[in-house]
């Protein structure tokens, strides 16, 4: 057991490693917030309400996806009754004409990196890039 | 775990060996992720030969994979004792290899995050979904079974009986993994080249040729730079192993020509004129092909004459040449081969990139890193059974 | 016998799909609400009919080439070699290797032919794929789901007919303008001709047959005996891709 000092200051080591973002979070006095995100000013309501979207609009969305694409279906029946087209650019993107300060910011504070963007297109991106 | 301890003791040239190997790994995952930025736009591959390099290595160690059967089968069916010192040593180089199969595998995917979707939209009618699933179990019958007789061997005990019905299944899996590998090329239609039934049997032949001659070599290497010597007999054996699966293997290569040059359909002639001699002026593989096809020959001429296998030096040289040979045949000519002239008739170059390279080669070093962690686990145990 | 077959796999494949959008449904506690598919009906098998003859009377007209690319955002990539087509043109003799045409004038065997995935009734890209990244519509449409395709190009190798494209890296860079109706697609996915289906689902023509000046191609319901498809082949003798190899080709080329 001549190397327990070792050990034991690895272990020290380790630990302060690890915990080392709630260390600085605290000296640099941060508080924890939710995101700041914008939402859409004309609109008042969702496709579903608004806990169920902020909590699983990625199950909304998955669904959607698999029965446009692979089913062929393409509007869908909320709830309430109203029939939405089945369009991420098209329908999402028409009231959260925002993406930057709607869906970005809220993913990049949750640490999550979506792929929908590699492909989907944001048309107010487009509009705004164009001379 | 598992013994690992054994692996992590070791003398200066064992260490220096290991730590090269994870130098060239290093590389290679380097290289690896600039192909996981960019694309496999990095790789010579193109729209017309969408395969390359990561596909046939595939190919061809699935075939080093499947050859462990070649001491299972006489060891534990047959009873045939000389191969009870080199049976685990097969079965670890079959773990290797699936093992690389897999990477390869990997490496080739446009969407690596994604390979899971194989399982999660299991397709049976997919060739690909029956290799990933004998692939797998492959990798874990060999798995049990080498750690369980290791085990066994270490505390001096027969092993238990249970692991012999599993031992008894490995065998006519190892053929199965294969066959269906062969599969994956063999029911296109329009790709000429595999479009040949006897795509399977050659591919047995070959891998039963290349692996055993490997495992030769290995053995050799061991016995030079370890105290643990295989035997001169289980050699000899393999040796013999070798000598039919490669005339088996020139027979087959034998019916493939017969049948596409002697019908004259051009879309069958056309792949082994450009692998031969070249297409509309390019003739990228010609060289390649005729040396594994001198190679093939010549040492199939050295493995007929028993005087001449029967010298360890030369028999060493002939396994060189056979795996050389093979893996040209295999790791190289047959996939591109089949790609080349494209559907629209287009002879299209492919010449694997450096980035390309350096990944097969880090995939390679993977499995000898694997083989000697194996060897080096299995021999220490050996040597303290020994001791004791 | 084929008919009879496709309308089998027809009817597995829509149960399975009913099977697993119920238990998406489900699990998100929603209603299947009734819809209405908008271009399946029974009887629909599309088809597209090519005429050669009249599309080289437009000499250079790329207007198809265009008019796809634009609404599908295929890059235009300048290496060959990584190059991304849905709808291109091939030398005759290249598109149809075996009609061997020997005596014909040098000329004709070089003349371009418009070439497209042939929406194969026995699709080899689809036995193969070992995702359902790309299957058999009950329409006849050989379908891509680029968010499960895995990239291994299978497909690719299957395909006897060259239709498949490779993102062999990202293709945004190399669009000049980006139709913001269509997504484009990531690197390491596979890609092809869709008959337009986001297009038919709105009751509308490919867009390659609306851009067409000279109506060289034509598109419609091969299980319609009175559509247009059909009397054109009725009237005229028309050949198709590498039949013989038993895909059953749906892109028809008027002789």
């Amino acid at each position: 057991m001549r190397d327990r000092y070792v050990i034991l200051a690895a272990l020290v080591l380790f630990f302060v490693l690890v915990t080392a973002p709630v260390w600085y979070a605290r000296a640099a006095g941060e508080k924890a917030g939710g995101p700041d995100v914008k939402l859409p000013t004309q609109e008042k309501a969702c496709v579903m309400p608004v806990d169920y979207m902020r909590t699983s609009h990625m199950d909304l969305l998955i669904s959607w996806r698999e029965r446009v694409v692979r089913e062929n279906i393409r509007t869908w029946t909320a709830p309430d009754g109203t029939v939405y087209t089945v369009s991420l650019s098209g329908t999402c993107l028409k009231c959260h004409t925002n993406k930057a300060e709607f869906c970005d910011r809220c993913h990049d504070y949750a640490g999550v990196t979506p792929y929908c963007w590699d492909c989907h297109v944001d048309p107010a991106a487009i509009a705004r890039s164009r001379p | 775990m598992f013994m690992f301890e054994k692996a992590i003791v070791g003398s200066r040239r064992y260490w220096t060996w290991v730590c090269g190997l994870l130098v060239v790994i290093a590389v290679a995952f380097l290289a690896y992720l600039r192909q996981l930025q960019v694309g496999l736009a990095i790789t010579g591959m193109s729209r017309d030969v969408t395969w390359g390099l990561y596909i046939a290595q595939f190919t061809f160690f699935v075939g080093v994979a499947a050859s462990a059967v070649m001491v299972v089968l006489p060891y534990y069916l047959h009873d045939f004792k000389a191969f009870g010192r080199i049976t685990i040593l097969g079965e670890f180089l079959a773990i290797a290899s699936v093992t690389m199969c897999a990477l390869f595998i990997l490496v080739d995917m446009g969407q690596p995050m994604r390979v899971l979707n194989v399982m999660l939209h299991p397709t049976l009618h997919s060739m690909m979904f029956w290799d990933m699933m004998s692939l797998g179990g492959y990798l874990l019958l060999n798995a049990v079974i080498a750690l369980v007789t290791l085990g066994a061997e270490r505390k001096r005990v027969a092993p238990p009986a249970w692991i012999r019905p599993v031992i008894i299944v490995s065998i006519p899996w190892a053929v199965s993994i294969h066959t269906v590998t062969a599969f994956l090329y063999n029911g296109l239609p329009g790709r000429s080249f595999w479009l040949t039934a006897i795509l399977a049997p050659r591919f047995l032949a070959s891998a039963f040729a290349a692996g055993p001659a490997l495992l030769i070599l290995l053995c050799l290497v061991i016995r030079k730079v370890t105290w643990f010597d295989a035997g001169r007999e289980p050699i000899q054996k393999l040796a013999v192993i070798v000598t039919y699966a490669m005339l088996l293997n020139v027979f087959f290569v034998g019916l493939e020509l017969f049948t596409a040059l002697y019908s004259q359909i051009p879309e069958h002639v056309e792949h082994f004129q450009y692998l031969f001699l070249g297409l509309h002026g390019q003739a990228t593989l010609a060289p390649w092909m005729w040396t594994s096809s001198v190679l093939g020959v010549v040492s199939l001429g050295l493995l007929l004459v028993p005087s001449m296998r029967r010298r360890e030096p030369v028999l060493a040289v002939t396994c060189v040449m056979v795996f050389v040979s093979l893996w040209i045949d295999k790791g190289l000519g047959l996939i591109v081969g089949g790609f080349v002239p494209s559907p629209f008739g287009a002879v299209v170059r492919y010449v694997p990139t450096v980035p390309e390279v350096l990944i097969v080669l880090g995939i390679w070093a993977a499995g000898f890193l694997l083989v000697t962690l194996f060897y080096k686990i299995t021999l220490s145990v050996r040597a303290e059974v020994a001791a004791s | 016998m084929s008919i009879s077959r496709r309308g089998f796999l027809g009817a597995a494949g829509l149960s399975a799909l009913a099977l697993a959008s119920k238990s998406t449904l489900d699990a998100l506690g929603f209603e299947a609400a009734p819809q209405e598919p908008t271009s399946a009906a029974a009887g629909t098998r599309w088809a597209m009919v090519v005429d050669p003859r009249k599309c080289l009377d437009q000499g250079d007209c790329t207007k198809c080439i265009e008019a796809c690319d634009y609404a599908h955002n295929v890059p235009h990539i300048t290496n060959p070699a990584h190059e991304v087509k849905w709808i291109w043109k091939e030398p005759f003799e290249d598109a149809f290797p075996f009609l061997e045409v020997d005596y014909a004038p040098e000329a004709f065997r070089e003349q371009p032919v418009m070439v497209l995935c042939n929406h194969c009734d026995n699709a080899p890209c689809v036995r193969v794929c070992p995702t359902q990244a790309t299957w058999k519509r009950d329409d006849g449409i050989v379908m891509m789901d680029w968010h499960r395709c895995i990239g291994c190009r299978y497909c690719m190798a299957a395909c006897p007919y060259g239709s498949r494209s490779f993102n062999w890296g990202d293709p945004r860079p190399a669009m000049a303008s980006l139709n913001p109706d269509y997504p484009t697609r990531t690197k390491g996915v596979v890609e092809k001709c869709t008959f337009c289906e986001e297009r038919l689902a709105v009751g509308q023509r490919p867009a390659c047959v609306d851009a067409c000046p000279a109506r060289a191609l034509v598109f419609g319901n091969l299980d319609d005996p009175e559509g247009e498809v059909r009397s054109l082949l009725r009237a005229r003798f028309a050949v198709r891709r590498k039949a013989e190899l038993g895909t059953g080709p749906a892109v028809y080329y008027l002789v």
